[in-house]
């Protein structure tokens, strides 16, 4: 028993030690990067990164959410797009509505998409895996559909639509004061409120989630919709960010949503890791491909280590993982 | 939930026949109700263009029928299509070149082989970074340049028609690994065990069937196939690029799961997996004929990709209900 | 007590699973503060009746009555919600939660903002735990709890839920004598305050200690429900079993042969300890012992399928190369496993596959499976066991539990073994093929086979075996000749000292 008392912040401490050492790469990473080049750290180099992490932090919330519950959403850079292109098309034809009905737009698009996600899933009986495969192909080609090679450029966007990138609140732009928002409510979401805890307890053990009478199927829709929702709003702000708009916006992005998102410490067989994690991992990607354009190293490298940090981070939470078990492995051998 | 599963194994084996029937049909409608799909010419673009996919389906049926998946497939393809330029640029020869980015191709499925099998790690996780890791090494490698000059002979081969007919020289090489792959997987007791490991990996090591090493070769071939094709895209197009066959994966994916592959392992067929990729081309190309832009295509493939798994899901649990309500009303009688 | 009223009437409920009826028209009541034993063999049907009363399945035909009012429940949630709280043989809890959070799980006291009260939960769950008499940390997660501990954290979490009705399935299957003890202490406070307790176990001393009432079940049908003091433990064997024990155990006496397998001082850290035995041709050597003793585990390492730190196994004088069941297959082992869906049978490929996925490689010309090789070898070997089946193609997951039984039989004595494991042999599988097994494995020892047993069944043990190995903790605890053992002996050497003290 007096061993069992020990271990536990031992555990409890290795949760921490992750997003811990995400601050850590982060600190070292900047430090080295500002010694290199003192540029690095000027006004607008950080509120480049901070608005670069911005998009993709917003999507890693929502992945964050789905992966917890033990599944996957690959369709979010789709959603992405087709929420970016609905909305500048929208903001075009009518330049009078304000920013917030894009904004809401976008997120009822994504909501639309990750409902419908969530019910294939849940009702169909289909993997995520493959759903979100195929919705990823769906909305893709209802983006392409819809624009048909044509793109919406910066000059028939109404000027307060483009200027939300730049505009800020308090010094802080709106892009990043969205996301910190995002991130900082869904965390609590997930870490303080009851759904947040079904949630986990649902990637956790999926048959116990079922035995404990926990409402699975409102859940897992819930996740969904977060998800596709939060893509769906990421599609708004990469808008605004960019200006021009095609059916091609976002794609891949995927890819880096869930680099995030994994590097991040969330475990991709569900029931443990944050979504501030998930957002620090966001951020720590998009610092690593700034610091490599300002210490002169080949940009090239970016994706090469991307990818490595995702094998990395998986591997060593099956490192500890192993370990623990070992170390309880040996402990009950005394009982 | 294995219990809820079950029912529909047997209704899922008969997907890949829904599938050939399905793409036999649409190639007979194309053909009269699409102009110049039925050409000679046109069959010939259609076997190139599928030629990638359906090469990369082969060894992926085997990876997926045992519960595993590689999304690092199309990576290991641009890489050794960069290393490919490379090498030409540094002056080896081309019959130097092709082994070695083969080789190079099954180490890099090795890599992922050992993280899987090795260290443990869900496969799929651990090929999204291999993903992004590959195709980051192709591109350190040859950067966003391309090279260009490879000998006409090699290109002109892979382009170049069976005496100067419309079957395309490459064909014939999918035709003998199709049918390598279809006798190991349909009959053979390797082929056997693939099965048991995807549908129930501890029964298998309980049977004495080696599960680690035989999925880590899986991974080897799967890289070795995916070098080969690096080499035949590269000769294709006559251009060696990091970025050659991005996004492959999701179509190899989506034709092996639409060809009746179950995404949990243990079911499929190789020839169900052949008419998914055949299906897939024969949409793109007679679309692509009508002017349908190519890109709409995405939304046939993702709504076949998840149909593949929903109807026999749907056909099943329509069954149970009706099977219960006739229970019931036998019981109440 | 007021036992006028039940606080849950189970009326006349019958529950099929495709064609095989798993419950048939059973009624019984549960009344406040009692103890009600729920008994049967394997597969009578008992699991599938706590299923229902947690909501996971629902009757074909029939009603449950909570209080006097029909219920029907939709799921978990709505059993819940009606005061039943399931604790099933293996504990359902989030491994990555902490032990608080698992027992408040779906009505964690909230604060204003409707946020989770952490520091309320913690202090709720120590109170709870306090009240069991037992020292958990709240804060800890549950991963790598001992069964045990995760069974009380499951009992925490029904009085969390203020259940009225508790369900116990088989709680006591794994634990040691003191656990067992510190169970009964907490089950029988619960009783006197006045809650409903359906209590599962195949421990006939617990029922007659423990239970007020019993209720016998037999091939998914009622039998019985008599006050425990009413019957005796003969009188439940008989109508449990429905025929005369004796005659199902038809051991032959057979002269033993060479030494066939020699296990020396096999370890493996945490898991078994110095393990040393041998078994000689046409004998059969029982592994008893309590669930968790490690029985199957040594057995696993034997054949390959586990690794072992230290010791050797030796087979025909030969020594086996660790980890490697294929080098154990070509020496002549066999190995029937304690869980048939999962390690026995791969239950989507057909009844053919199964029976010669060990021998696929013999069986292929050239390399190439392409005749009839597999169908015939299929089809001699499930005609040999008398395996009632429709086509060798259906799935095998479509047989009875005794008749998948008979196809992991085929699939392994297909292969000639020298040596056949078996863990388990009969579990969950009806009394006809029980004794059916019974005899083949007579059968075989009397044609030379080398036999390993392990089993939780100690009649089975008893009557069956030439010889018995005890284990007791990852240890061998005693070596019983078949006189020597008894029931008395085996359980004490199984249990250790504190069976005396009970």
């Amino acid at each position: 028993m007096t061993t069992m008392t020990v271990k536990a912040p031992a555990i409890g401490s290795f949760f921490k030690a992750r997003e811990l050492g995400i601050v850590l790469a982060l600190v070292a990473l900047v430090g080295y990067t500002a010694i290199g080049n003192p540029r690095f750290l000027s006004g607008q180099s950080i509120r480049d990164i901070l608005l670069n992490t911005a998009i993709l932090a917003v999507m890693a919330a929502g992945q964050a959410v789905v992966v917890i519950t033990r599944n996957i959403d690959l369709s979010v850079g789709s959603v992405l797009g087709l929420s970016a292109f609905a909305v500048a098309t929208m903001m075009s034809a009518n330049p009078d509505l304000p920013m917030i009905v894009a904004l809401l737009a976008g997120l009822a698009v994504g909501a639309v998409c990750g409902l419908l996600n969530g019910v294939l899933v849940r009702y169909g009986r289909v993997p995520a895996l493959v759903v979100t495969l195929g919705t990823l192909y769906i909305y893709r080609g209802l983006a392409y559909s819809w624009a048909g090679g044509s793109q919406v450029n910066a000059d028939e966007l109404p000027r307060h639509f483009l200027s939300f990138a730049n505009d800020s609140l308090l010094g802080i732009p709106w892009l990043v004061l969205i996301a910190i928002v995002v991130v900082g409510g869904v965390s609590l979401m997930m870490r303080n409120y009851r759904v947040g805890r079904e949630l986990y307890a649902m990637g956790s053990s999926p048959p116990a989630a079922e035995l404990a009478g926990i409402k699975v199927a409102r859940n897992l829709l819930g996740a969904f919709l977060l998800s596709g929702a939060l893509a769906g709003l990421a599609g708004v702000l990469f808008a605004a960010r960019f200006g021009t708009v095609d059916a091609a916006a976002g794609t891949g992005y995927e890819l880096n949503v869930v680099a995030a998102v994994v590097v991040g410490g969330v475990a991709v067989f569900g029931g443990s890791g944050s979504v501030w994690g998930a957002g620090l991992g966001a951020l720590l990607l998009t610092v690593i491909g700034s610091a490599l354009a300002v210490l002169d190293i080949n940009q090239f490298w970016q994706q090469a280590i991307v990818g490595a940090l995702i094998v990395l981070a998986i591997g060593a939470d099956r490192l500890v993982a192993v370990r623990l078990a070992r170390s309880l492995r040996k402990r009950d051998s005394h009982v | 939930m294995s219990e809820l599963r079950r029912p529909g194994s047997r209704r899922a084996l008969g997907w890949d026949s829904i599938i050939v029937a399905l793409t036999v049909v649409v190639l007979i409608i194309a053909s009269f109700a699409v102009e110049n799909f039925g050409t000679s010419r046109n069959f010939t673009f259609l076997a190139l263009d599928l030629l990638p996919i359906a090469l990369v389906a082969l060894p992926m049926t085997f990876i997926i029928v045992t519960g595993e998946i590689d999304l690092s497939v199309a990576s290991t393809l641009g890489f050794t299509s960069a290393l490919m330029g490379t090498f030409w640029t540094h002056g080896l020869s081309i019959e130097t070149i092709i082994p070695l980015c083969v080789v190079i191709g099954a180490i890099l499925g090795a890599v992922n082989g050992f993280l899987v099998t090795g260290l443990g790690l869900p496969s799929l996780a651990v090929t999204i970074g291999t993903l992004a890791f590959y195709r980051g090494l192709a591109l350190v490698v040859l950067g966003d340049g391309a090279v260009a000059d490879f000998p006409a002979a090699y290109t002109g081969w892979v382009t170049g028609n069976i005496g100067g007919g419309s079957i395309p020289n490459v064909l014939i090489l999918l035709v003998i690994l199709a049918l390598i792959f279809g006798v190991i997987l349909h009959a053979t007791p390797f082929g056997r065990s693939l099965y048991a490991i995807g549908a129930n990996a501890q029964a298998a090591h309980f049977s004495g069937i080696r599960v680690a090493r035989t999925k880590f070769w899986l991974y080897v071939v799967s890289g070795a196939v995916a070098g080969l094709v690096g080499v035949l895209w590269t000769l294709r197009y006559s251009s060696a690029r990091a970025d050659n066959g991005a996004g492959l994966e999701l179509a190899v994916v989506a034709a092996v799961l639409l060809g009746g592959v179950s995404i949990f392992g243990g079911k499929g067929t190789l020839p169900g997996v052949l008419a998914g990729v055949v299906l897939l081309a024969a949409l793109q190309n007679a679309l692509r004929l009508e002017d349908v832009s190519g890109q709409a295509l995405n939304i046939v493939t993702g709504v076949l990709l998840v149909a593949s798994v929903l109807l026999p899901n749907i056909i099943t649990s329509i069954r149970t209900t009706w099977q219960r309500r006739r229970l019931r009303s036998a019981a109440a009688h | 007590m007021t036992a006028t009223q039940a606080v849950l009437d189970v009326l006349d409920v019958s529950k099929s699973f495709g064609a095989v009826a798993a419950v048939q028209g059973v009624s019984f009541p549960l009344y406040a503060g009692e103890v009600h034993a729920l008994v049967g063999e394997n597969g009578a049907g008992k699991s599938t009746i706590v299923k229902m009363l947690a909501g996971v399945h629902r009757p074909d035909t029939g009603q449950l009555v909570v209080t006097g009012a029909p219920v029907d429940f939709a799921g978990p949630g709505d059993a819940k919600a009606a005061g039943i709280a399931v604790i099933y043989q293996e504990p359902t809890l989030f491994p990555d939660l902490s032990v608080a959070e698992n027992i408040a799980m779906g009505n964690q006291p909230l604060t204003r903002l409707r946020q989770i009260d952490r520091k309320a939960m913690h202090a709720a769950a120590a109170k709870l735990f306090q009240r069991l008499g037992v020292q958990l940390d709240p804060t800890r997660p549950a991963r790598g709890l001992s069964i045990a501990d995760q069974q009380i954290v499951e009992i925490a979490k029904a009085l969390s839920s203020e259940a009225r009705i508790l369900v116990m399935d088989e709680p006591t299957a794994a634990l040691s004598g003191v656990e067992v003890e510190r169970l009964f202490a907490v089950v029988r406070s619960l009783r006197e305050e006045g809650a409903a307790i359906l209590f599962i176990s195949h421990r006939f001393e617990e029922i007659t200690r423990l239970c007020q009432r019993v209720t016998i079940m037999r091939d998914g049908k009622h039998v019985c429900t008599d006050l425990v003091a009413d019957l005796t433990v003969d009188d439940m064997i008989r109508r449990m079993v429905g025929r005369d024990l004796s005659a199902l155990f038809p051991k032959q006496d057979v002269p033993a042969g060479d030494v066939v397998l020699e296990v020396e001082g096999l370890s493996r850290e945490g898991v078994f300890k110095d393990v040393s035995f041998s078994v000689r041709a046409g004998e059969i050597v029982a592994l008893a012992g309590l669930v968790g003793a490690g029985r199957s585990e040594v057995m696993q390492a034997v054949f390959g399928v586990d690794p072992y730190d230290s010791g050797s196994v030796r087979f025909l004088g030969r020594r086996l190369k660790a980890g490697s069941p294929r080098a154990a297959m070509a020496a002549g082992m066999a190995l029937v496993p304690e869980d048939r869906r999962q390690q026995g049978l791969v239950m989507e490929l057909s009844i053919e596959r199964n029976v010669t996925l060990p021998r696929s490689r013999k069986l292929a010309r050239l390399g190439l499976l392409l005749g009839t090789a597999e169908r015939d070898e299929a089809y001699t070997w499930t005609r040999k066991l008398q395996t009632k089946l429709g086509r060798l193609t259906d799935p095998v997951g479509t047989l009875s539990g005794g008749n998948q039984q008979k196809v992991v039989l085929a699939k392994w004595l297909s292969t000639a073994p020298k040596l056949l494991i078996v863990d388990e042999p009969t579990r969950g599988i009806d009394v006809g093929t029980k004794a059916e097994v019974h005899r083949l494995m007579s059968q075989l020892a009397a044609d030379g086979m080398a036999v390993v047993m392990v089993s939780s069944e100690l009649p089975e043990v008893l009557g069956m075996a030439d010889r018995v190995v005890v284990l007791r903790e990852g240890h061998v605890a005693a070596e019983l000749t078949r006189a020597e053992a008894t029931e008395e002996s085996v359980m004490y050497a199984a249990m250790g000292q504190q069976v005396a003290a009970s």
